[in-house]
């Protein structure tokens, strides 16, 4: 496949980019990535990948945009409250290229239907604000053999790492099992800065690009926190555990779970 | 260039980046000299000034073989790459 006068121009950053190349922007063309969570991580990740030529793109989330969104979910607009953060989200997303294929998914995932979503995507990014949808996400991804990248934000401080399967722990080696429901803030209830959403779902989108592109190194084995008040990066190196229970040696979980959240995230 | 080596420096495939300004020249010759393989020569068609400079050394950068560029007399000039 030969890339237009268009293409060459649009993604010209990228192709003179001597360890991307052409090379690195046909295998963005041919990727696929699915987004969960059209919120304040899949805001900025979604459209960073979108501009970058992502073959295609899913994006899921059965919500709608709310003006209290806004500070932080920026693939939304004023104009879009009200309406399903999915379709807005492709909307922005190809408002800035037409080229992906994106799909928008109005739907919340579970257990019944996780395996299904994730199943045509080559990496997928955790943009989710709870940790029962994360187990979920990353038992999937491991039970599925697929990418994804974690993160979690909440106040001042964000977290991330990267799972590749056969390198390096998964979210649950690290995090054995959710908290109890009514343990955790959320968001909702602790509060958010947004540009630390911008922050750390850029991140992610660096490490799908770098994952498609096959080029530098992931955060796989490695959990990078952030201070935003400090403006202080940590890169906590974390094994492996060969009791896991899900990427383990003996394994108990081999379908994917669902746990209760916590009542007020229910809405 | 001496005449004895123009046979070798017959292009494979030719681009045009005139329609283009910098750096989206250097990334439409990427993109032709990527669709060949290594040994093949490209002739580039690019304006005098920006593109002309820069071009070359680009593609030196990249550890291309420039093998010549000729003026065309009428504001481009024509860049031969061996592309390794």
């Amino acid at each position: 496949m030969a890339f237009s006068d268009e293409q060459l121009t649009r993604y010209s950053r990228h192709i003179i980019l001597k360890e991307f190349g052409v090379k690195g922007q046909k295998k963005l063309s041919r990727g696929r990535v699915l987004i969960v969570g059209a919120g304040g991580l899949g805001s900025p990740a979604a459209l960073y990948l979108a501009a970058a030529g992502v073959g295609c793109i899913g994006i899921i989330d059965a919500d709608e945009v709310d003006l209290s969104n806004l500070q932080r979910q920026i693939i939304h607009g004023t104009n879009d409250v009200g309406k399903p953060k999915a379709d807005s989200a492709r909307a922005s997303m190809l408002a800035v290229n037409p080229e992906p294929e994106v799909r928008a998914i109005r739907a919340f995932v579970n257990a019944g239907n996780i395996l299904d979503l994730i199943r045509d995507y080559d990496f997928i990014i955790d943009g989710t604000d709870n940790f029962p949808a994360k187990f979920l996400v990353n038992d999937a991804c491991v039970l599925a053999g697929k990418a994804f990248s974690h993160a979690g934000i909440l106040r001042f401080n964000g977290q991330l790492m990267t799972y590749v399967p056969g390198q390096g722990p998964c979210y649950r080696c690290v995090f054995k099992e959710p908290p109890p429901p009514e343990a955790v803030p959320t968001c909702r209830q602790a509060g958010v800065i947004g540009a630390l959403a911008g922050v750390v779902g850029s991140i992610q989108a660096m490490e799908a690009v770098k994952y498609l592109a096959g080029i530098g190194d992931l955060l796989t084995g490695v959990l990078l926190t952030y201070d935003a008040l400090k403006t202080a990066f940590r890169r906590i190196s974390l094994p492996r555990r060969a009791d896991c229970a899900v990427c383990g040696e003996a394994p108990s979980i081999t379908a994917p779970v669902d746990y209760a959240r916590a009542a007020c995230d229910l809405s | 260039m001496p005449d004895e080596h123009s046979a070798d420096l017959r292009p494979d495939a030719e681009t045009d980046v005139t329609s283009v300004v910098c750096p989206v020249t250097f990334a439409k010759a990427t993109a032709a000299l990527d669709e060949l393989e290594n040994g093949r020569i490209l002739a580039i068609r690019l304006n005098d000034g920006e593109a002309a400079r820069n071009v070359p050394l680009s593609m030196k950068d990249e550890g291309h073989q420039v093998l010549k560029l000729t003026d065309n007399g009428d504001g481009t000039c024509t860049l031969l790459v061996r592309k390794t």
